[in-house]
């Protein structure tokens, strides 16, 4: 992929095009459609009532918490791959989308909570548990934890709490309620009230994953290789499941959950920079948001005056992508 | 007869010969003494409960004129269901698991669940309750959601880590289909749905397994033939081909039944979880096999719905559909493999 180094400021340019056009459609595309010029009017401090109670109580609200899952899916999505050295990982292969689930559902169930912000704190403290968990398990024994012990256990513990999901959830009709648009994955109504709380685990998981970045490149070429460089195998891989937790936590607790979006913008990263994960880290910010934002809009589009849960819109989109991948792949695999 | 220094028999059916180790033997009649076992109990527990005693003189055509209603109409039905589809998801499992060569493949990896939930929906969606269309959707979405993979998979030949990437691709975006078909329709709609959609023996007719065991036993009768062909795939294709094997055949073959099995279980009670998945490899460990064995992933199969049914309806404080206990107890399992797993090796 070196060939396209040169092109990087050239393809830095189009990613922050394409993030501030998905910005703006953001904004003004919806039941309530607005000019680009009227949006810029409103930003500048102008227009009339409605137009301003639509851009900034509505459509603003929604855009900021769009780019807040989208970068903690993205940076998720490029730990977890350089971590269990699989491209075709994905956050919830952790069992924190389970976890978050059950927490949710729980919290509907027993406690009679319907209220987003309220469920946010659930979500959040679901994953977390799962993904801890997960660890613990993958890692008992010997050595450290096992990527593929790790995914395992993640699979196994993400069934069970589906299966207890689906079971709560069963035997009470408002809780099923809350919880088929929940499982969706929405930012439909998510206002600053369900972001503020998030964001000091939003901002560590970030820190963390920038933090890794070096530690990922040398982690790349091996355990041993990265032992004789000096690299600390164990200290990064639990800076990954510490940072991965946090972001996949916060952008399920925002969003509900939303998948291949940590698929995705790894290898279009990879595609567009090359193999360095510093700099796929980075592009994955801008591209994460870019594509949850650009999903969100198709969703309000597609069958307006209803609107499609930007979670589905991103399976539709990623399904595809990944089946194209598995078929590109020229190994058998294990 | 035995040839004790291989530990096999030779058992005879008419004019047809096959080895058998002792120990599967073994492991045969164990599994189907527990199966025995579960069924009585399944029979006899319920708001009306029978002893062993008067539900085996009721299953004999003896006993008081309730007791015979209770167990012949009531219950076994629904018994008999839990052993004969539990059966054929366990044979399912060791074709899928046997052709891809990969523990980890079943059903629910494969995209048929969820193409059955989807098939079922839709025909829900049009306002339709009619048990027979349900079916049919059922069945007309899993074998397509099957056949769509395949075709996907498929570039010079089929590898199983390609089939299962695949698979799962196609399942997210069935499953997103689903959810999105749920957020559609009535609530009250939605959760009649999303229980069959999570497996349940909930209100199984005799006509309905009746019906099942129609379609499952001419193809179960299939696998006989197919079987002794199925275990030269184990030795890899170079050595199949080379033994006078046609691997591709035998492997289109094999997942054909498969998936015709699995739409016949889903079809009658819903896309139950895991066991599909862990009947194969619980009967290979039991047995201690080195290849995985059709008939003992069936009684495996059998126990393991049948006992997962007797939890979901009797010891839990509400009654869930049967596939939330299978897809929590097949996780709890695969959960104590891993473990299991680590600690040997600690």
């Amino acid at each position: 992929m070196t060939h396209l180094v040169p092109r990087r400021g050239a393809g830095a340019a189009v990613v922050l095009a394409a993030l501030a056009g998905a910005l703006v459609l953001s904004v003004a595309v919806g039941a309530n459609p607005l000019s680009p010029a009227a949006v810029l009017d409103v930003l500048a401090g102008g227009g009339d009532d409605q137009s301003r109670y639509v851009v900034t109580e509505l459509r603003v609200p929604r855009t900021v918490t769009g780019i807040a899952a989208g970068v903690a899916l993205g940076l998720a999505g490029t730990l977890i791959q350089a971590f269990t050295r699989n491209p075709l990982a994905d956050p919830g292969i952790l069992g924190v989308n389970a976890g978050a689930a059950f927490a949710v559902a729980a919290g509907v169930t027993f406690l009679g909570l319907r209220d987003i912000s309220a469920l946010v704190w659930l979500a959040f403290l679901g994953a977390l548990a799962v993904t801890l968990a997960v660890y613990v398990i993958g890692s008992s024994g010997r050595g450290a934890a096992d990527p593929i012990r790790l995914t395992l256990a993640g699979v196994a513990l993400g069934a069970v709490f589906s299966g207890v999901t689906t079971g709560m959830a069963l035997s009470d009709p408002d809780a099923f309620d809350t919880m088929r648009s929940w499982n969706a994955g929405s930012l439909l109504g998510r206002d600053l009230d369900v972001l503020l709380p998030v964001t000091p685990f939003l901002a560590a998981g970030i820190v963390i994953a920038f933090l890794l970045g070096p530690g990922l490149n040398a982690l790349a070429l091996g355990d041993d290789v990265a032992r004789a460089q000096g690299a600390n195998v164990r200290v990064i891989r639990a800076g990954v499941i510490v940072a991965v937790t946090l972001l996949a936590g916060t952008a399920t607790a925002l969003a509900g959950p939303i998948s291949f979006v940590g698929l995705m913008v790894p290898h279009a990263a990879r595609w567009l920079f090359g193999v360095d994960h510093r700099v796929i880290l980075a592009v994955s910010v801008l591209l994460a948001p870019t594509l949850i934002l650009l999903a969100d809009v198709l969703g309000r589009v597609l069958i307006a005056p209803a609107e499609m849960p930007v979670g589905i819109v991103t399976a539709f989109v990623g399904a595809p992508l990944l089946i194209v991948l598995a078929r590109r792949r020229r190994t058998a695999g294990p | 007869m035995m040839d004790v220094g291989y530990h096999r028999l030779l058992l005879r059916i008419g004019a047809v010969s096959l080895p058998v180790r002792r120990r599967s033997l073994i492991t045969a009649a164990l599994l189907a003494a527990v199966l025995a076992a579960l069924a009585v109990l399944s029979l006899g527990l319920g708001t009306y409960p029978l002893s062993p005693r008067q539900v085996i003189l009721a299953l004999a055509g003896q006993g008081g004129a309730l007791d015979r209603t209770v167990v012949l109409q009531w219950r076994l039905p629904r018994t008999l269901a839990a052993v004969l589809l539990g059966a054929v998801l366990g044979v399912a499992g060791a074709l899928f698991q046997t052709v891809t060569r990969n523990p980890l493949a079943g059903p629910d990896v494969l995209g048929l669940a969820n193409g059955a939930f989807t098939g079922m929906l839709l025909v829900v969606a049009t306002g339709t309750g009619d048990w027979t269309l349900l079916t049919l959707g059922a069945v007309l979405g899993g074998t397509t959601a099957a056949a769509l993979i395949w075709l996907l998979a498929h570039r010079q030949g089929i590898t199983g880590f390609r089939l299962i990437i695949v698979g799962i691709g196609v399942s997210a975006l069935l499953s997103s289909t689903n959810t999105w078909l749920l957020l559609q329709v009535e609530l009250e709609t939605a959760m009649f749905a999303s229980a069959w959609g999570a497996g349940s023996l909930n209100g199984v007719t005799a006509t309905a397994v009746r019906g099942a065991a129609v379609c499952a036993i001419p193809l179960l009768a299939v696998l006989a033939t197919l079987g002794p062909r199925l275990r030269q795939l184990d030795l890899g294709d170079d050595v199949a081909t080379a033994t006078g094997a046609r691997p591709a055949g035998v492997r289109r073959g094999a997942l054909a039944v498969a998936v015709a099995l699995v739409s016949v279980a889903t079809a009658v009670i819903g896309p139950v979880a895991f066991i599909a998945l862990a009947a194969p490899q619980i009967a290979r460990r039991a047995a201690r096999t080195p290849h995985l064995s059709l008939g003992l992933s069936a009684l495996v199969g059998g126990a393991l719905l049948l006992a997962s049914d007797l939890i979901a309806q009797h010891v839990l404080p509400v009654t869930l559909p049967v596939g939330v206990v299978t897809v929590s107890v097949g996780g709890a399992y695969l959960v104590t493999m891993i473990i299991r797993e680590i600690r040997r090796y600690a």
